[in-house]
């Protein structure tokens, strides 16, 4: 029993190896899982709005959704990005106004609006929706995401999204 | 519970045997100096370590080369940490790898039957080298550019194909985009490769014969 309290040399080698050998791995391994999560964490998913100016909303036709596409920058790690987003305007009368996102609810590919069948349809896998935004056909789960939207001077303005 | 798992698993596989073979080998009594090799060993698993890490950002393409390394080093976390470390590990292993011969030829363990460890050792060498050389172009500045204009200037000097050497070495006659993504080709594929493939050679030979003694005065 006298002897079991003592660490023998070989034995103390053996503990000290491996903990130099655990805390220069811990050493590099957490700095280097940081490394590699960092744009993930750094990004932080949604968050960013901006209300983007659409002019006079006398330019929009009343009864017909009207696209309008605006371009984002914005820089991801050494790269500046240009984004292209678009929406549909839609008047239903004077004061009657809905802003439609055209990205589609099911994978989100753009949907297109198609004059003749008064249906906007998804290229990607035939998601079909109504003037609305709402569902007919295909597999998109929800209807096309309503924006929020406010009248100054005439101006329409539409708050935008990130993420 | 847990020795009885060892057991069957070891039975299997022979942790045991492969163990006693490789790292319980007898040896000389040797020093420190001994050790330069596994040091070595040590740096190459970082750098390839590091190396993958690093790939994560890098883009091996002149417009974005430069811009790719300041974000890993001021953009990404820790960046600076994994760049720095495989900045010098590369040094220290260049250090460690002359330092590792020296000692070799001074204990004169390359003598028979350890020539070929030798051998192959030079190739290592002539390896690592090339990787510093490789891995020098890449962060894309001035001083990278000019030091491969340089280095690669001095290889056309060789007598008849000099001019060759150069044309292949930057694929073509100027250092451009191509330069570039051969010298990233060989950095992060053929040369580790290579390297790690000539290593086990090197380690088969040293188990095989194991380690030298020390000369004594009637040697």
């Amino acid at each position: 029993m006298g002897k079991s309290h003592e660490v023998s040399r070989r034995d103390f080698v053996k503990i000290m190896t491996g903990v130099a050998g655990t805390v220069i791995g811990a050493g590099i391994t957490l700095p280097a899982v940081g490394y590699v999560l960092d744009p993930a964490i750094k990004s932080g998913g949604s968050g960013k709005e901006d209300w983007i100016d659409l002019g006079p909303l006398e330019n929009y036709p009343i009864g017909e959704p009207t696209p309008f596409n605006f371009t984002r920058t914005q820089i991801n790690g050494w790269e500046k990005t240009f984004s292209t987003n678009g929406l549909f305007v839609l008047r239903k009368s004077d004061t009657e106004v809905e802003v439609l996102s055209n990205v589609c609810t099911h994978l989100g590919c753009r949907v297109a609006w198609h004059e003749d069948k008064g249906e906007f349809i998804c290229p990607c896998h035939d998601g079909v929706f109504d003037e609305d935004g709402n569902v007919i056909s295909g597999p998109p789960p929800r209807p096309l995401d309503h924006l929020e939207f406010k009248v100054e001077d005439g101006n329409l303005f539409v708050l935008f999204k990130e993420g | 519970m847990a020795s009885k798992i060892y057991q069957w698993l070891d039975e299997r596989l022979g942790f045991d045997d492969l163990y006693k073979s490789l790292l319980d080998r007898p040896e000389p009594h040797g020093t420190w100096w001994n050790t330069l090799g596994s040091a070595t060993l040590f740096l190459f698993t970082m750098q390839v370590l590091t190396g993958i890490f690093l790939l994560v950002y890098y883009t091996p393409s002149p417009d974005h080369a430069y811009d790719s390394i300041q974000y890993i080093m001021n953009g990404v976390a820790f960046g600076w940490l994994i760049r720095g470390i495989h900045h010098w590990s590369a040094t220290l292993m260049v250090l460690m790898v002359f330092l590792h011969m020296l000692r070799v030829f001074v204990t004169a363990s390359y003598k028979y039957p350890r020539e070929l460890t030798w051998v192959v050792g030079v190739f290592l060498l002539l390896t690592t080298l090339g990787l510093g050389l490789t891995g020098y172009l890449l962060p894309w500045n001035q001083r990278s550019y000019f030091a491969t204009t340089v280095a690669t200037e001095i290889a056309g000097l060789v007598p008849g194909i000099g001019p060759f050497i150069t044309r292949t070495m930057r694929g073509g006659t100027d250092l451009s985009a191509l330069t570039l993504s051969r010298f990233f080709a060989a950095h992060v594929w053929m040369l580790p490769l290579t390297l790690a493939g000539l290593i086990g050679v090197h380690l088969y030979l040293i188990i095989r014969h194991g380690e030298s003694d020390y000369p004594t005065e009637e040697d």
